[in-house]
């Protein structure tokens, strides 16, 4: 585009500062967890390392983590098979209440999650308490299980779209039985599809706090249900700085992970 | 691949009865997943929203199943809740047309403007911020806008001070978090814009502003509507930020929040509210186009 020269200009600066509101915050979150001031002012008075060795030995942040870790890895299991089975029933069959099917997939991340949060909540109580089974950690993967579908389904469906079905028709001709078509031929073409979308539904489920609030048993802390409940308490502010900046510095990690898988997933939309 | 001789094995025969039952195949691939999403999620959700049509005990706070619509009537005529609707939608509409002033640039720069060599680096600083937590940036700006705090200490010098926790800070931080969603549609849609539109458009006398008005910003305006369904049904449901950085602000999700233990059937009529607006957005939006190309 021929841009006039000042137009040029303009857009360059505006990018800059754009770019700059982007990463300040997370630039301050890493300074502030080296902040010797209890009460995170600025600018800091020094540095120090103090506060990272106190969050190595919080229990709270560790239990927190482990719990945030089980609940995003079973949420994204039953996801991925979830997810499968719906991307290849919508792609490889006609029938009737297909396009409702990928309608209710998108509805539990495009409603508010505290209507999600609250419906779920609600049902598990008059559905399972009689049940025995009680609010906890299992009721925290079966919410966030609900939302993480539509993500691994995106990434299936997009790949199946574009997997020419002769491959598989090749294998049904050469004599083998569909099951071995399926583990020999179509799998290995869906797998990256199936790591791309499992990584954002881990990343959706360790980040996620509304549902998680409203499914979560007593004693079930999940690590972002730890820091918003510590969050306002002065005597944990710096332990609270110091697992906001480990959790800036591990979102390098999935960036890493999806660029190195192949270009066509969705490497950064989450939906 | 040993076994090419077609041996008549148990699996092989469950596999060929399956292959000539399409049917079949497809209810064993539906089921589990429908009885989850339609039965347990659609299922609670549609008892919520009857439940808003229940009442509650006002000595024990227990849910009385009696039909009625008093939830509905009082959520219509009492002011409070007319004001906080109507003020959630206003900051829903705020932060998106914050996010679209903010995104065009920097999705302009990253799409034609920067050295191609630099755009793959580019679009990776724009998805980074995704996929740190959303709430360590809410709390990087309750950091910034406390008293005291780094934009107090940057606009000090001027003589002015930030503008502290309210409803200002609100549309601040949701506008940051939501701004990613903005910029990523606007740079693909931005990416895809051919060259030689543009150049007709110079060859044809228009200057930038012009061709910008005329060319540009019909092009990438469904774009910008697919990015919105993002930035105001985020918005619109929303109760974290608030509570972290709003003050006393309340949005539509702290009033469902704090009505839940004590009158739930309240809640559900208040849960209505947002779940009609992004639906009718949703609709709304959909006539751009704009849904099919998310």
């Amino acid at each position: 585009m021929n841009l006039s020269r000042p137009a040029r200009i303009t857009l360059r600066i505006a990018a800059a500062l754009g770019f700059a509101v982007i990463y300040v915050p997370l630039f301050l979150v890493l300074v502030n967890s080296l902040n010797p001031d209890r009460s995170s002012g600025w600018p800091p008075p020094g540095l120090t390392f103090e506060w990272w060795a106190d969050a190595w030995h919080s229990s709270g942040a560790r239990d927190a983590l482990w719990t945030s870790v089980k609940a995003g890895l079973g949420a994204t299991a039953i996801a991925l098979v979830l997810g499968t089975l719906i991307a290849f029933a919508c792609q490889r069959y006609r029938f009737f209440g297909r396009d409702a099917i990928s309608f209710v997939v998108v509805l539990p991340i495009a409603l508010p999650g505290i209507v999600t949060g609250v419906a779920l909540n609600t049902a598990f109580r008059t559905v399972l308490e009689p049940l025995g089974v009680g609010l906890g950690l299992f009721t925290v993967i079966v919410g966030h299980a609900t939302f993480c579908i539509v993500v691994v389904f995106n990434n299936v469906i997009a790949r199946l779209r574009r997997m020419p079905g002769s491959y598989e028709e090749a294998a049904m001709d050469l004599g083998a039985h569909s099951f071995r078509t399926y583990l020999d031929i179509t799998f290995p073409l869906v797998r990256s599809a199936l790591v791309a979308g499992g990584l954002l539904a881990f990343a959706l489920s360790f980040d996620e706090i509304v549902v998680t609030t409203f499914t979560a048993g007593p004693g079930i802390q999940t690590l972002p249900v730890w820091i918003f409940s510590n969050m306002a308490r002065p005597q944990q502010a710096p332990v609270v700085n110091v697992v906001a900046a480990v959790l800036v510095l591990l979102s390098v990690i999935p960036i890493y992970l999806a660029q190195r898988l192949s270009s066509d997933t969705a490497s950064g939309s989450r939906i | 691949m040993t076994d090419t001789a077609p041996a008549a094995g148990p699996v092989r025969r469950l596999a060929g009865a399956l292959y000539r039952r399409p049917r079949l195949q497809l209810s064993l691939l539906l089921s589990a997943p429908t009885a989850w999403l339609v039965l347990a999620y659609l299922g609670s959700l549609t008892v919520l929203f009857l439940s808003a049509f229940w009442t509650t005990d006002s000595f024990t706070s227990n849910v009385v199943k009696i039909w009625n619509t008093d939830n509905f009537t009082a959520l219509f005529t009492t002011d409070v809740y007319r004001q906080v609707a109507l003020r959630s939608v206003g900051v829903a509409l705020a932060v998106t047309a914050l996010c679209v002033l903010i995104a065009f640039p920097i999705a302009f720069y990253t799409a034609r403007i920067a050295h191609p060599r630099w755009r793959p680096l580019l679009v990776v600083a724009i998805l980074t911020p995704l996929w740190a937590s959303y709430l360590v940036k809410a709390y990087a700006w309750r950091l910034i806008l406390a008293q005291g705090g780094l934009l107090d200490w940057v606009l000090g010098p001027l003589g002015l001070k930030g503008p502290g926790y309210g409803l200002t800070a609100t549309v601040l931080v949701l506008t940051y978090l939501w701004l990613p969603y903005m910029i990523l549609p606007i740079h693909a849609g931005l990416e895809q814009l051919p060259d030689s539109l543009l150049d007709a458009s110079a060859d044809l006398g228009a200057r930038t502003g012009r061709t910008f008005r005329s060319v540009v910003l019909p092009m990438i305006l469904p774009s910008v509507a697919a990015g919105s369904v993002f930035t105001f049904s985020l918005s619109l449901g929303d109760y974290i930020a608030v509570q972290i950085v709003g003050g006393k602000t309340q949005l539509i999700g702290n009033l469902i929040y704090s009505n839940i233990t004590l009158d739930l059937p309240l809640a559900a009529a208040l849960g209505t509210v947002p779940v009609v607006i992004i639906v009718l957005y949703l609709l709304a939006v959909r006539r751009t186009g704009a849904l099919s190309s998310l």
